[in-house]
């Protein structure tokens, strides 16, 4: 469709794969640390893995318009299987490698996925768990053979059987596939990615051709990404994020796609490969900057002093210069000597030397943690995205960065806000449907093309650019009439290094209460320091100090709500600490981990009773999920804190 | 998944003929008898527990295997011979690898160089060319790192690599040992309580390993453990030790109810 | 620069010098008791016995020639020929390690599982057994060692350092050849053991039989046989102090007692840190030049005889474990 400036010739990955093994052939396509050493795949070599492995999936019988559900953590081959895939004209559909069996049994089934691609014994046991509950499932390729050997095969094959039978396949074989891919257009669907539904059933968003190339053309030239650059690729492969940043982008600007030895070593991975793009959740900086803190406080004085003094002075200039704007050539020197003694061995040591663009989106940062990374020289940009949106909506262009707002509207997308504050969007990467679902799709998209992003934001005079409040829906009203904001009164308080979570109440009641989550890194270390014995995370939790500086934290929060009349109602008056971390498998968080509201509404009724009750301490039992499966009961006794509300400050505003 | 579903999924181990035999040991420390007339015998492919109370002399079973005890009575056959008073080391250049029940790292070096260390037994090279750092001895360098990677990617510690072992913590411990008995590519697998003071999870984590071991490399494994539990469900067969003396043998259900063996764990009668 | 700042430099470099010598001295204590626990007494005299034997084979003197001449009344002293310098060295280190052999068979095996005094014990006897020995072999005579290393002070420095006064009437700053020469091959030593125990498979066992004897066996290592490249490594390290030394102050009976010097050093450095011995020796030898030089002159000299141990015991109060020993934390 040229009104996107999309060519015929790249409007699909095996027509993309063709142009950067034909233009950036001898250039690294894809790098994957195993045995300790990066092994790495050129275009051309991608290109030739790809097709053997699409080859072998005809063989064994994907046939367009098949879905190919892929599941495992971030690897060359799995990408390799969703092109492949594409190539058959099949729908790959990445799934969460850490869903549980019964996750995943919905979303097989409702995609009606015929073939599996699984990344190792792992993945195969939970398939071949819920197998008997899969009416459409007829093969499970796996990766990784290990533990695999002793398996009844007649459902499963080796990834690389499949690939091997490809390479001899008949050239009828690969004449068909080339004939598949020439079908393809901009209007066939390019891959279906599974929501992890904060409410109710995940749902399977179709995204087109058009959505997805269309999306990496713009954010590509938007950003300036071409085939020099190069990202880490180590979030889950069901995220609409990865797809864009190690599919969409990579293949439209034919950068390489790097992927860690395992889960555990990203970090260090991350330092060997020095990206150049770089995603990452605010959780993501959050705990690198309290790891960076913890360090500098067990430092020597003389480094702390440095650290500090440059610091200050970065926080100051920094983000200046890295916008371009004018400062003085005195700071300017200064900063340099900066540079050379803390700023760049720190970002060294983060794995962030290299990065030119960041980006860090999903939930608000702290400011001050995003200034940090600016003022160290770290180019890191907010943008607001969602999977219907094949992510971009807003971002932030270089230069005019900042920490409260998400950015203007991405190029080709289009911004409304409707009379209760909720923001719409219309962009060539609004998705095609809700797979299998009509009316979610047509209770989300209107006829216009219009999307619902269910949060409520204002577009900023002057500046053009959007902040977001709070999920629309969770913007309620207070007894009072009064707007009550959880979401944006729980991020204040998460900015805290101390606070990992916190969930806010106060819909339909007279004041706001909150649960708090304390983190245990940065307030196990200060307990440490001032020689607080603790045994557990709910002793700590309990602990009459730690009490009182979340409610100095609490205390503060409130002060800065004060200044806003709009949302001064949103002051906490009573608090507790919860017992226990909240986690996803006890269904408390999602698998992103966003907190799920209703459900720890039910499963915490009495403490939040508790809270509304003036009582100053609770007892509860709580059942958890340990990461083996087994379940066991927490049993606690909780203090309940009052804090005081601050006066509304400007008052006569 | 469970390690009895690992175990029934199975069918196509391998198990041969007697690996080692054991004929009528006896150890004493002086007056003190450790191990009274036990014999039994370790097949080939097979996972073979010894277990008994604490002081039932298992582990100076273990170390009689391995060398560091001789038996002032008995014959010990390995591979069909009849093995004389070896040292430990030599014993380990046959083929006899060993962790330890309370960890023997080499707490100063990093989980590379104590699996590296663990293919000692493998590496032919002189001091000479060592010492040059040259033809031989370097290729043999990378070779070896070659199969020690293998290891590290097949225990999941690749995190570990560059990490001093006296850090980890001691779970992550006991997997860099087995990697380092592993490195040896051992005939028989001696595993002294590879479970002890572990929690349900790296149990569970380790029982697979256990089994993934005896599975993907057919490696013979040996391993004593007090607490009946994990121990039933992977072995094939287990010996029962109470006092020095053997009070059962057999599969994991004969055992289990052998009235000795009962009356021995219970501790009715004594 | 003024001439009192040149002075200083001239004495820190001079006391570098010497420092190079107390840590290779150092480093064999180190080496020997990483391996196997045991606080080797003889180091000292290993040195003097390699240096005896160096001098002894390249002048072509003809070992026990007295003990020859009591028992059988045959007189020669000399084969008459005299070895190249690099022939007499290599020989030299083929005798350490017989030394070391023997030492594994006949004392080592035998004392297995001994508390550590008895091994000190032992190392003590087999000091003065081998000072006889050497004694006996070489004779008691008071010789140079001459391989060929280079003597006197360094010219090319001297007019270097020259024009570097603010006055005139400063001659430049003298540093002996032999010394730089000293420095160099020490350095060259120390990098090349630390590149061997990283690197090789037998570097490897060295240091796994230094953490854990029973793990060591386990995997294949022969505890015998790593004692016998340890004391064989120990005795060359001592070969190549004990020439260093003989050709500074000659080959004499007071060359054992350069171990004693060591001891402040292993202070400092730690028991178990070859990092530890450099840098240990390298501060006793700068502190005892330094001392003597500023302090030296107010209180009559002679101070380095005593200044090491000094040092030692004021360390020793705030670090007991060394520098680079493993820190020994107890909590109460």
């Amino acid at each position: 469709m040229p009104a996107d400036g999309i060519p015929a010739d790249l409007d699909a990955f095996p027509k993309l794969l063709a142009r950067n093994a034909r233009t950036f052939g001898d250039r690294p396509a894809y790098r994957e640390k195993e045995f300790g050493i990066w092994q790495s795949w050129t275009w051309a070599q991608a290109k030739e893995q790809i097709e053997a492995l699409a080859a072998g999936f005809a063989e064994i019988g994907l046939a367009e318009g098949d879905y190919l559900a892929i599941i495992g953590r971030n690897r060359p081959y799995l990408y390799w299987a969703m092109v492949a895939a594409q190539h058959c004209g099949a729908v790959p559909v990445p799934l969460y490698q850490d869903a549980v069996a019964e996750e995943m049994e919905y979303v097989l089934e409702h995609c009606g996925a015929r073939f599996v691609v699984a990344g190792d014994q792992e993945q195969v046991d939970k398939v071949l768990e819920i197998q008997s509950r899969l009416h459409h499932l007829e093969t499970v390729v796996y990766l990784d053979p290990r533990g695999m050997r002793n398996y009844d095969h007649t459902r499963l094959k080796a990834y690389s059987d499949v690939q091997a039978a490809g390479r001899s396949s008949a050239p009828a074989v690969r004449e068909a596939i080339a004939a598949r891919v020439a079908r393809q257009g901009p209007d066939d669907t390019c891959v279906m990615l599974y929501t992890s539904g904060t409410t109710g059933k995940p749902k399977g968003v179709v995204l087109s051709n058009r959505n997805i190339v269309a999306t990496a053309k713009a954010s590509a030239d938007f950003d300036k990404l071409s085939a020099e650059d190069s990202v880490l690729a180590y979030l889950p492969m069901a995220w609409v994020g990865d797809f864009i940043f190690s599919m969409g982008q990579a293949y439209w600007a034919g950068f390489c796609v790097n992927c860690p030895e395992s889960p555990a070593t990203m970090q260090a991975d991350l330092r060997e490969i020095g990206p150049t793009y770089f995603f990452a959740p605010p959780r993501f900086f959050e705990g690198l900057l309290t790891s960076v803190t913890i360090r500098m406080e067990d430092a020597g004085r003389a480094k702390r002093r440095m650290f500090r003094s440059f610091m200050d002075l970065a926080r100051r200039v920094g983000p200046a210069i890295l916008d371009g704007k004018p400062v003085s050539a005195g700071d300017r020197a200064r900063y340099a000597l900066g540079e050379a003694l803390v700023y760049g061995p720190l970002k060294n040591t983060l794995g962030l030397s290299r990065v030119r663009v960041g980006y860090t989106a999903g939930e608000a940062i702290g400011p001050e943690i995003f200034e940090f990374y600016r003022a160290i020289g770290i180019n890191l940009k907010q943008l607001y995205g969602q999977t219907e949106a094949s992510v971009f909506i807003t971002q932030q262009p270089d230069g005019a960065v900042r920490a409260d707002t998400v950015g203007v509207p991405s190029p080709g997308v289009e911004i409304r806000i409707d009379e209760n504050g909720e923001v719409f969007y219309r962009s060539p990467g609004t998705f095609v449907e809700y797979f299998r679902n009509p009316e979610s799709t047509a209770s989300t998209k209107d006829a216009e093309g219009w999307v619902a992003t269910g949060d409520a934001g204002f577009i900023e005079e002057g500046s053009g650019h959007l902040r977001i409040i709070d999920r629309a829906k969770d913007v309620g009203k207070l007894a009072s009439g009064a707007l009550f904001a959880p979401k944006f009164v729980e991020n204040k308080l998460k900015f805290y290094p101390n606070v990992l979570e916190a969930v806010v109440f106060g819909n339909g009641r007279d004041y706001c209460t909150a649960f708090i989550n304390i983190d245990l890194t940065a307030v196990g270390n200060w307990a440490e320091r001032n020689n607080i014995a603790y045994a557990s995370y709910q002793e700590l939790a309990q602990h009459p100090k730690v009490y009182e500086t979340i409610a100095g934290h609490v205390a503060e929060v409130n002060r800065s709500l004060a200044e806003d009349p709009m949302l001064a109602g949103c002051q906490i008056a009573r608090f507790l600490i919860l017992h226990k971390e909240l986690d996803a498998d006890d269904g408390e968080l999602t698998r992103t981990r966003k907190v799920r509201r209703r459900i720890i509404e039910e499963k915490f009724a009495d403490l939040i009773a508790a809270l509304y009750g003036g009582r100053d301490s609770v007892y509860t039992e709580t059942e958890v999920t340990y990461e083996d499966g087994r379940k066991g009961r927490i049993k606690a006794t909780l203090a309940i804190r009052d804090v005081a509300a601050a006066p509304l400050r400007k008052a006569a505003a | 998944m469970t390690p009895a579903v690992a175990a029934e999924a199975a069918p196509g181990r391998r198990i041969g003929g007697v690996l080692m035999e054991m004929r009528n040991i006896t150890l004493r420390f002086g007056g003190v008898v450790a191990i009274k007339d036990i014999s039994f015998d370790i097949r080939e492919g097979e996972i073979r527990a010894i277990i008994g109370p604490n002081g039932a002399g298992k582990s100076s079973m273990l170390n009689v295997i391995n060398g560091f005890y001789h038996p002032q009575e008995g014959e010990i056959w390995f591979r069909g011979e009849k093995r004389g008073s070896l040292r430990p080391h030599a014993i380990a250049h046959q083929g006899i690898a060993r962790t330890f029940q309370n960890i023997a790292l080499f707490k100063g070096m990093s989980t590379l160089d104590n699996i590296m260390t663990g293919r000692f037994t493998k590496m032919k090279s002189n001091m000479f060319w060592q010492a040059l750092w040259k033809g031989p001895a370097e290729k043999e360098e990378y070779q070896n790192r070659e199969v020690v990677e293998k290891i590290i990617d097949f225990l999941q510690i690749q995190a570990i690599r560059k990490t001093p072992v006296g850090r980890l913590p001691y779970g992550l411990q006991k997997r860099v040992e087995l990697g380092r008995a592993l490195a040896a590519e051992p005939k028989l697998l001696l595993l002294d309580e590879p479970m002890a003071g572990m929690n349900v999870e790296e149990k569970e984590d380790m029982s697979r390993f256990i089994l993934d071991v005896n599975e993907e490399f057919g490696t013979t494994i040996a391993l004593i453990e007090h607490d009946m539990g994990v121990v039933m469900d992977i072995s094939d067969r287990v010996v029962v030790l109470d006092y020095g003396r053997k009070i059962g043998d057999g599969t994991p259900d004969e055992v289990r109810s052998n009235p000795e063996v009962i009356e021995a764990y219970l501790g009715v009668g004594h | 620069m003024p001439i009192w700042m040149l002075d200083t430099i001239e004495v820190i470099i001079n006391g570098l010098m010497v420092g190079v010598l107390y840590s290779l001295v150092a480093l064999g204590f180190v080496l020997i008791f990483k391996a196997s626990g045991i606080f080797n007494y003889a180091q000292g005299v290993m040195a003097l016995f390699a240096a005896l034997t160096l001098v002894g084979l390249q002048s072509g003197q003809v070992p026990f020639s007295h003990l020859i001449k009591a028992v059988t009344g045959i007189e020669i002293s000399h084969f008459g020929w005299e070895l190249p310098a690099i022939v007499a060295i290599l020989l030299t280190a083929g005798v350490m390690v017989i030394v070391a052999i023997l030492v594994e068979r006949l004392l080592l095996r035998h004392l297995v599982n001994q508390e550590p005094i008895i091994l000190f014990m032992a190392t003590i006897g087999l000091a003065y057994f081998l000072e006889g020995l050497g004694d006996l072999m070489w004779g008691a005579d008071v010789r140079a060692v001459e391989i060929g290393l280079p003597q006197g002070g360094s010219l090319w420095f001297e007019n270097l350092t020259k024009g570097w006064a603010a006055d005139s009437g400063y001659w430049g700053m003298y540093i002996d050849k032999l010394d730089i020469t000293a420095t160099v091959i020490a350095g060259i030593l120390v990098v090349s053991l630390t590149l061997f125990s990283q690197y090789t498979r037998i570097g490897r066992a060295l240091r796994a039989v230094a953490d854990d004897h029973q793990a060591a066996l386990s995997v294949g290592i022969s505890l015998r046989a790593i004692w016998v490249i340890v004391w064989s490594i120990a005795g060359i390290v001592a070969l190549v102090a004990g020439a260093m030394w003989g050709a500074k102050t000659g080959v004499q009976f007071s060359l054992s007692l350069i171990a004693l010097k060591a001891l402040p050093v292993l202070i400092l450095g730690g028991f178990t840190s070859i990092p530890g011995a450099i840098v240990g020796g390298l501060i006793i030898g700068v502190g005892e030049k330094l001392f003597e030089f500023t302090i030296g002159p107010m209180i009559g000299g002679a101070t380095e005889n005593w200044f090491a141990y000094v040092l030692a015991l004021v360390f020793l109060m705030f670090r007991p474990q060394g520098l680079f020993g493993e820190r020994i934390i107890e909590r109460v």
